[in-house]
């Protein structure tokens, strides 16, 4: 017996591949995107130019907002029809979560404000900004990590499940 | 610098393949989450509650892909087809509201395990319990929209994000 098999599956034990295969689609849609039009496209800037549509506050009315709001529209439609077609084509859709609808509230509300004052998520700074070799992404990045990680962890020593 | 202007002028004279390519980009990507459990909330917390780092490879293999594109259509002289724009690096500056608006989200993302493209996809999977997360995260923005324009005279221009 070797010690490197044990390591894995105590690190990945529900293996690698599919984590693989799913960040290399999430890449290529990226990619796609880019090369079509030279688009980084972050998900969490579809918040802000979608309330653009409803809010005449002039933070959501700047031009980069309604200019880009359509096609963010799109884009987003288009991660729930992705991921909706998968689902139903392996049989797993219908699937819901067992996390209280107020930590999903709540913890949407600070995401919400977090992305967009800190200009990106985990697709702009995670995917697009680390991509770029951004040192401002790299920082962002490894300090929501290091946050969430500390954040989650004291929610489960606090006994709460999922 | 010179990005932020292109940005907001040439979305409007698009191409009719336009709309339809970032449908089928935003496809993948969809797909992608599905595929790497990502859309559901317990997979992230699982990875950052260290019983499953599989999450390591979903990020590094994105980006992976994406440097690779990145780095080798900015250093070329071409175009975008359906834009006419020129391929750039994401490069946002640095600045306090980076610092913040990370720790803030980072709370977020590990008090409930979803994060904006997740939560998209996750509503795809028919995860309708998300909603409570997804109208979390809309009146959030609008929060420190609101917030952002209180505190500043009108008339001036945030920059730009």
């Amino acid at each position: 017996m070797t010690l490197t098999p044990l390591l894995v599956e105590t690190l990945f034990p529900n293996g690698v591949s599919h984590y693989l295969l799913g960040g290399i689609l999430i890449g290529l849609g990226t990619a796609v995107i880019y090369l079509g039009t030279g688009i980084h496209a972050g998900a969490s800037t579809f918040l802000e130019s979608t309330l653009s549509y409803a809010s005449k506050l002039s933070r959501f009315q700047q031009p980069k907002f309604i200019a880009s709001r359509d096609w963010r529209v799109v884009f987003t439609l288009g991660i729930v029809a992705g991921a909706a077609a998968y689902s139903l084509a392996v049989g797993e859709f219908g699937w819901t979560t067992e996390v209280q609808p107020s930590r999903l509230f709540v913890g949407g509300i600070l995401i919400g404000i977090g992305t967009r004052v800190g200009k990106g998520c985990t697709s702009g700074h995670g995917v697009c900004g680390i991509g770029s070799g951004s040192k401002t992404s790299i920082l962002n990045v490894a300090l929501f990590m290091l946050v969430a990680i500390g954040v989650a962890q004291l929610v489960f020593a606090m006994g709460v499940r999922p | 610098m010179s990005t932020v202007s292109t940005e907001t002028a040439e979305d409007h004279e698009s191409s009719p393949w336009f709309l339809p390519l970032v449908f089928v980009g935003g496809f993948l990507f969809g797909i992608g989450l599905a595929v790497s459990q990502m859309a559901r909330p317990e997979i992230v917390l699982a990875f950052l509650q260290f019983s499953d780092f599989g999450l390591v490879f979903v990020m590094g293999g994105a980006a992976a892909i994406v440097s690779i594109v990145f780095w080798t259509a900015s250093s070329s002289d071409l175009t975008a087809p359906l834009s006419g724009r020129r391929y750039t690096r994401r490069l946002k500056s640095m600045d306090r509201d980076v610092v913040v608006g990370g720790g803030i989200f980072g709370v977020g993302w590990g008090l409930s395990g979803i994060c904006p493209g997740a939560a998209y996809a996750s509503l795809g999977i028919g995860n309708v319990v998300i909603l409570y997360g997804v109208a979390g995260m809309f009146v959030g923005a609008y929060l420190q929209g609101y917030l952002r324009e209180s505190r500043t005279p009108s008339g001036s221009t945030q920059p730009a994000d």
